[in-house]
């Protein structure tokens, strides 16, 4: 692997060939907001938190920091003024629909969001996937899966798969950050729950 | 049917099949695209089979369904060759006429032509303004060929494109002549085919595929599909030729699993390009293999977009990724691949057989060649039609669309689908072409155009596209999914006569937002009708929040239906004709619509009579007081107006 120096922030960093913008920001100690990454999971680029600003030539752009890979002489700017009105906005529009979650409310804070412009309509899952992600690619089960689309999108756990997997797994929930799959899995498993007599 | 094996073996096929057909030979063609086929033209078919038989022809008549013709509003369309006689709007009970007059006197039946203004008859399809200002070089073709045979392409010099480039152009070559066409992606983001292909060929990996997207979704736009239906060996035959100069061995169609038609003719026309050796091994003898696949789709606008539909290809959910190695280089399970859109892979035959300079030579300097569009909306003359880059607008929609039907004035034009934008009258003298559409906030998309008048409200214009791209978004990506849903309850509420003060400045707000931090182009583009309309009507927007007024007289709850007392001539006709009930009064007696009861269809002002005008709509201001029951109309006095 090859060496490569890029400027992040106006500090120079060193990292190798193949790394991503985020793991060598974080690797020199710079902070990139990200609630879709996780080091064992192939980047999704979902969240759209970590977008930070490159410069190549005269031509700035975002971009996915989790995923577009470091390059030679690249300059990045994690926080600059179009970064920052995107992550405001982003938190804002998760504020509305996660009031309750921590790791947003601590980036909401640290960007200065106290409250949302928008109704608040609680959710608990802000749809970050990294359960689903962990299920299919480490442990190639998919017992849990996205079911829906655009805002009618759900985590799911699939019962046929769950019910043999999960009990001796349940790896994915540490990685859970609003613990809402722990919770529903163990709302499942409730003794003298059944399903049996209700009418869906 | 022995296979071709080379281009000599084709073009002897070609004169066999001219050999056997007589072009002096009565032929009733009958569009049977998806706008005619709405209309009944199976029946009317069947009425020609029926009756030609019945009068003794079928031996001395030929029946072909063809594909479709474009002048939809029309339909079902009939020529009758040699002659080339157009009848529109024809009908099975019009058959026997037809085949009396036309068939055995060789007369016109003039009730079945084409009337122009001044109620001159138009005999033959192409001198009918709708088609007059059209350069149908891809799209034309449809109206000679039964989909379902290869011969009538074949006939039509089918496939001699594919002949001239396996029999004696190199890749390279064709690469070349595709790059020099500067033939730009008809799909919507007008990216050059050539680059695109040259970049496939140029990536590592095999083995490398190529791709038709016909996964058009866009609300009223089916060009794609009208032309896969219509005409599936040109796609085919530009596919093949792309995989030849790419160097790929397998292809796929990415089709609508709701579009049947297209599917079944394609299905029909891979297995007899198979049965004549045009697909599979050594293709014409040339040594090439090639074979295509036809993957249908489970209806998700967003697998139109390139990762999505690969990634739908590869049996995964079809959901956009990010891309900063571009599917040219790692598609399909991470092979090089290029896709390109139908309309594109229909064009590439015509700039091999004619050349790149003939096709350069149509269009603008950035876009050449010709687009198809959907013209719909308030526009007299709906369907689909080709023309040169460059003509505007205002042409297409005056001389080719024929104007606004009911002497309504031209408010504005959508372009580009969903994502793309409104033009309004001031700009309506812009160019169809990829960058001057850019320029004014629009895009040529795939090449819907929705023509609206006077009466149509552009914030409720702006709520319709939102509320399909919110159902539409996959959801992964948090712009795209929180954004549309927020900036589609904020159009709610200004719909409704709710919108708070601020509400536009936020729209924008989160508009630039997903615009910049979306994953994919569906997210990216998806604010335009938003931006688009707020950018040109702002008053409109203005009106709605600041006044709880609607301009256009669309949004239900910022309007009222009234009944000047003054005008009343207690006909009783808006009184039976509402559906709720909600209409006092009686003989003799003013009639009085109870506010809390209407539900604002407008059915009592579509039955007033206009002499008497007493229905009127209001908008932003607030309804007069009902005259108490029982009050006695004022009649009208003749002559007084």
């Amino acid at each position: 692997m090859s060496k490569l120096s890029l400027t992040i922030n106006n500090h120079k960093v060193t990292t190798e060939e193949g790394t991503s913008i985020l793991e060598a920001a974080r690797s020199a100690g710079i902070d990139i907001p990200t609630l879709c990454y996780h080091e064992k999971l192939a980047p999704r680029g979902a969240c759209r938190l970590c977008l930070v600003e490159i410069t190549k030539g005269q031509r700035k752009r975002l971009v996915t920091s989790c995923v577009y890979l470091a390059e030679e002489g690249l300059k990045i700017e994690t926080e600059s003024e179009p970064v920052v009105r995107i992550r405001k906005m982003l938190l804002e529009l998760m504020l509305a629909s996660s009031p309750g979650v921590k790791a947003i409310q601590d980036y909401a804070r640290r960007y200065g969001i106290t409250r949302s412009r928008f109704d608040i309509e609680p959710d608990f899952c802000i749809l970050c996937g990294l359960c689903v992600r962990y299920c299919n690619e480490v442990k190639g089960k998919n017992a849990i899966g996205f079911v829906g689309r655009g805002t009618n999108r759900k985590v799911m756990f699939f019962p046929d798969i769950a019910a043999e997997e999960c009990p001796k797994c349940g790896e994915c929930f540490p990685l859970c950050p609003t613990g809402v799959i722990p919770s529903n899995y163990a709302l499942a498993k409730l003794p003298h729950f059944t399903y049996d007599n209700i009418r869906l | 049917m022995p296979r071709l094996k080379s281009a000599t073996d084709l073009e002897a096929r070609r004169q066999e099949i001219l050999a056997r057909r007589d072009p002096k030979r009565p032929c009733v063609t009958i569009c049977s695209g998806t706008g005619c086929h709405a209309y009944g033209s199976e029946k009317v078919a069947q009425a020609f089979a029926a009756e030609i038989g019945k009068n003794g022809l079928k031996e001395k008549v030929d029946i072909r369904r063809t594909g479709c013709h474009g002048y939809c509003e029309r339909g079902t369309i009939v020529v009758i060759f040699p002659q080339e006689i157009c009848y529109l709007r024809v009908k099975p009970e019009d058959v026997p006429e037809i085949i009396e007059t036309t068939l055995v006197k060789g007369e016109v039946v003039e009730r079945l032509l084409y009337e122009g203004e001044d109620a001159q008859k138009i005999i033959h399809e192409g001198d009918i303004p709708f088609y007059k200002h059209q350069s149908r070089i891809v799209f034309g073709p449809n109206r000679f060929i039964d989909p379902k045979s290869i011969d009538d392409y074949i006939a039509r010099g089918g496939y001699a494109a594919l002949a001239k480039v396996l029999s004696g152009m190199t890749p390279e070559a064709v690469l070349a002549e595709v790059k020099k066409a500067n033939l730009r992606g008809r799909g919507g983001g007008g990216f050059p085919a050539g680059t695109k292909w040259e970049t496939t060929r140029n990536a590592p990996g095999e083995p490398k595929y190529v791709i038709v997207n016909a996964d058009e979704g866009d609300p009223g736009a089916y060009m794609d599909r009208s032309l896969l239906e219509g005409n599936p060996h040109s796609v085919l035959e530009g596919l093949t030729i792309g995989a030849y100069a790419i160097g790929a061995s397998q292809g796929f169609v990415y089709v609508r699993q709701e579009y049947p038609l297209a599917v079944e003719n394609l299905n029909a026309a891979l297995e007899q390009a198979r049965d004549y050796g045009l697909l599979g091994k050594n293709i014409l003898g040339s040594g090439f293999d090639f074979d295509v696949m036809v993957h249908r789709g489970a209806g998700a606008f967003v697998s139109g977009e390139s990762s999505a539909l690969m990634t739908a290809i590869e049996g995964r959910v079809g959901e956009p990724r990010p891309k900063y190695i571009r599917t040219a280089i790692s598609g399909i399970w991470g092979k090089p691949s290029n896709l390109n859109n139908v309309e594109t892979w229909a064009t590439v035959p015509l700039i091999i057989d004619k050349g790149a300079d003939w096709f350069s030579g149509i269009g603008t300097k950035g876009s050449k060649g010709t687009k198809i569009f959907s013209l719909v909306g308030k526009v007299n003359n709906t369907g689909l039609v080709e023309v040169a880059m460059g003509m505007t607008l205002r042409e297409i929609i005056y001389d080719i669309g024929g104007g606004i039907p009911g002497g309504k004035k031209f408010k504005a034009v959508q372009t580009g689908g969903p994502s793309g934008g409104v033009i309004p009258e001031s700009l309506i003298n812009t160019p169809v072409d990829f960058d001057e559409l850019n320029k004014v906030g629009s895009m040529m998309g795939s090449g819907g155009m929705i023509v609206m008048d006077e009466d149509n409200c552009m914030v409720d214009v702006a709520r319709y596209f939102l509320n399909f791209l919110s159902e539409e978004s996959c959801g992964q990506c948090v712009p795209c999914r929180e954004g549309i849903y927020q900036m589609l309850k904020i159009l709610n509420r200004i719909c409704a006569g709710q919108g708070r003060s601020g509400d536009i400045e936020l729209l924008e707000e989160i508009a630039e937002v997903v615009r910049d931090a979306s994953l994919c182009a569906l997210g990216a583009t998806a604010p335009n009708p938003v931006l688009s309309t707020i950018k040109y009507f702002r008053d409109e927007y203005q009106a709605h929040v600041e006044e709880r007024r609607c301009p256009a007289g669309v949004c239900k709850e910022l309007i009222s239906y009234y009944i000047d007392p003054k005008k009343c001539q207690a006909c009783l006709l808006c009184l039976r004709n509402c559906p709720v009930e909600a209409i006092s009064g009686g003989k003799n007696l003013v009639h009085v619509i109870d506010q809390d009861k209407c539900t604002k269809c407008g059915a009592c002002l579509e039955v007033c009579p206009t002499r008497f005008g007493a229905v009127v709509k209001l908008s932003g201001v607030p309804v007069p007081e009902a005259v108490s029951a029982g009050t006695e109309v004022k009649r009208k006095t003749r002559g007084e107006k």
